[in-house]
């Protein structure tokens, strides 16, 4: 019978010969995976088995991401919890500040996930590995819990749904472009409980941080996992970083979907999430005059370098808008580093933007960029909910690298297209 | 009592990150649905539920979502769907959701509810109405008799 990529790795990691959507299984993982501020709670967890050992102290990673360096007291507390049971079982990965970068930049980058894999992970952007044909999903800390003593976690087989990508996307599109245009088509539930496994001819013209940047927001679709097929240009981000040896997967010329959407790349425009949901998307055409406070580059959603290239591309030899902070967190030291040789950071600093040290920190309003009462901000973070970012009556729009900085040039939501006229 | 909800309700207001630095259910409970509802954490009471539209928990993996909902004394979740991680954390840490529509359509504050989580059907006393969930998998009836997934695990044996 008929699989799609998904439901055949799935397969393979429960020793079946088929699965089919709805059928629960019980899968071999291949790496579990938590932060700061999951961790604990699956700490408290897992010590009710009154075990010594994890599963396998390889297969299990942990990165205090969230709310480092620790920003309070209790913060540090949830790090050194953390940081001792690292330390108790004999972590391989665990990474302390100073290696530590936001997870779903780091893992990718160390080579510790790699085609074909199943990865459960106590956040719920974990589905970003499916950029290297990979499934990977977030789950909860007990989830975690549980993984780590027994390697295994059990799914409900899902359904996908098939997007055909075409053509070639304009000069200032990018993945996030890609992923928010989708999300606004088919809406916050839109892929509830399935798959998107993402196919066609487009997929070529897409770089691996925009494959990651889609697979990142599969969630935002209520998307178990996103996925794409493996090329030569996955194979050749694999060379030289992949730890272990990998399987590719494909899907079945013939496999059933729930639904299949073409989107013609060529067509998309640079597009904005409005508050205070995902799917509330318009066109760069459509935003009108919308006055910001705030710009935030980063997040492992855009926090890796073409990421920062980009901005730096239109930020170079401008200056930030007067009363606008711009702040830009790269995803790891190692694109930190990659950033200052290649002249991307003295351009950003150049132009008025704030370094910071890889952290989740604003994304989800923990620290170093908290918007008051009344505060608007351009993010290429994932959320827009009520709040997300600091005081209720605050209001995220989400966009691409491009549009927000741009949107920091001129201190109103802005068209890279026009920002950046040669 | 009911406490009734919209669609979409995400977990950031549910409990917001600021409040995260803790992972203390009763502390965790103090925040519940500040975000959206500042009156909810004044109000509920044990035994109370919750009833919203569809894609409740949608959002961040935090299981302190459930775990601040549970902790604040409410028995049951019913929505016209649930976002996945959000529908495991539930399911993992024993904290009863049902999916139904017309439930979550016919209920409204104020109302008295009966439920049977092991047949899925919802009595609704107050309009003598009845509405019928979809029962949960053996598999998961399990878990959830178990107290959660660690009790589960620990019933088979460890690893």
């Amino acid at each position: 019978m008929a699989m799609t990529m998904t439901q055949k790795i799935l397969a393979k990691h429960a020793n079946l010969e088929h699965v089919v959507a709805g059928q629960l299984i019980e899968a071999d993982l291949d790496l579990v995976l938590g932060n700061d501020i999951t961790t604990p709670v699956a700490i408290k967890e897992f010590n009710k088995l009154g075990l010594d050992e994890v599963f396998d102290k390889d297969k299990v990673t942990i990165v205090p991401d969230h709310f480092t360096p620790a920003k309070d007291i209790q913060a540090a507390t949830q790090c050194k919890c953390v940081r001792e049971f690292a330390m108790d079982k004999q972590i391989v990965n665990y990474f302390e500040v100073g290696e530590m970068g936001i997870e779903h930049a780091l893992l990718p980058e160390k080579g510790l996930v790699v085609p074909g894999d199943v990865i459960i992970g106590a956040d719920s952007h974990t589905c970003t590995y499916g950029a290297l044909g990979a499934f990977s999903t977030g789950i909860g800390s007990t989830d975690m819990a549980a993984g780590m003593a027994t390697g295994k976690a059990w799914f409900k087989i899902p359904e996908a749904i098939k997007f055909i990508l075409t053509n070639k996307p304009t000069e200032y599109v990018s993945g996030k472009d890609i992923i928010l245009h989708i999300i606004g088509l088919i809406g916050v539930d839109g892929a509830l409980y399935k798959s998107m496994e993402f196919v066609g001819d487009g997929i070529a013209h897409l770089s691996m941080d925009s494959r990651f940047t889609m697979a990142n927001m599969a969630i935002e679709a209520g998307a178990k996992n996103g996925i794409f097929p493996v090329d030569e240009l996955t194979i050749e981000y694999l060379n030289g970083r992949a730890k272990r040896e990998y399987t590719v997967y494909e899907a079945d010329s013939d496999a059933i979907y729930s639904q299949e959407i073409t989107i013609d790349l060529s067509k998309v425009r640079p597009t904005v999430s409005f508050p205070h949901i995902p799917d509330n998307t318009r066109t760069i055409d459509e935003v009108g005059e919308v006055k910001i406070d705030q710009v935030i580059i980063g997040s492992c959603t855009n926090g890796r370098l073409e990421d920062l290239r980009i901005s730096a591309d239109i930020l170079r030899g401008k200056k930030v808008a007067k009363g606008v902070r711009t702040i830009v967190f790269p995803g790891t030291q190692q694109i930190y580093l990659d950033a200052i040789k290649e002249g991307i950071v003295t351009d950003l600093i150049e132009a008025g933007c704030v370094m910071s040290t890889p952290t989740c920190g604003p994304c989800l309003g923990g620290h170093m960029g908290i918007l008051a009462a009344g505060e608007r901000a351009v993010t290429t973070t994932n959320r827009n909910f009520v709040g997300r970012m600091g005081h209720v009556d605050s209001e995220v729009y989400l966009a691409s690298p491009a549009v927000a900085a741009a949107s920091a040039v001129t201190g109103y939501i802005s068209n890279p297209e026009v920002v950046n006229q040669k | 009592m009911v406490f009734k909800y919209g669609d979409n309700i995400d977990t950031d207001v549910i409990i917001p990150a600021r409040y995260l630095a803790t992972s203390e259910p009763g502390e965790l409970a103090k925040f519940c649905m500040i975000d959206i509802d500042d009156t909810f954490v004044g109000k509920v009471q044990d035994g109370d539920i919750m009833v919203a539209g569809k894609n409740f928990g949608c959002g961040s993996s935090r299981e302190h979502a459930p775990i601040a909902i549970k902790a604040s004394g409410i028995k049951c979740v019913i929505a016209k769907s649930f976002a996945r991680i959000f529908y495991r954390n539930a399911i993992n840490i024993g904290l009863p959701i049902l999916e139904c529509v017309e439930a979550a359509d016919g209920i409204e504050e104020g109302n008295e509810v009966e439920i049977n989580l092991t047949t899925g059907e919802i009595r609704n006393i107050t309009k003598n109405e009845t509405y019928n969930a979809q029962p949960f998998p053996e598999f998961m009836q399990k878990i959830m008799q178990a107290d959660g997934l660690m009790g589960y695990v620990k019933s088979k044996g460890g690893n």
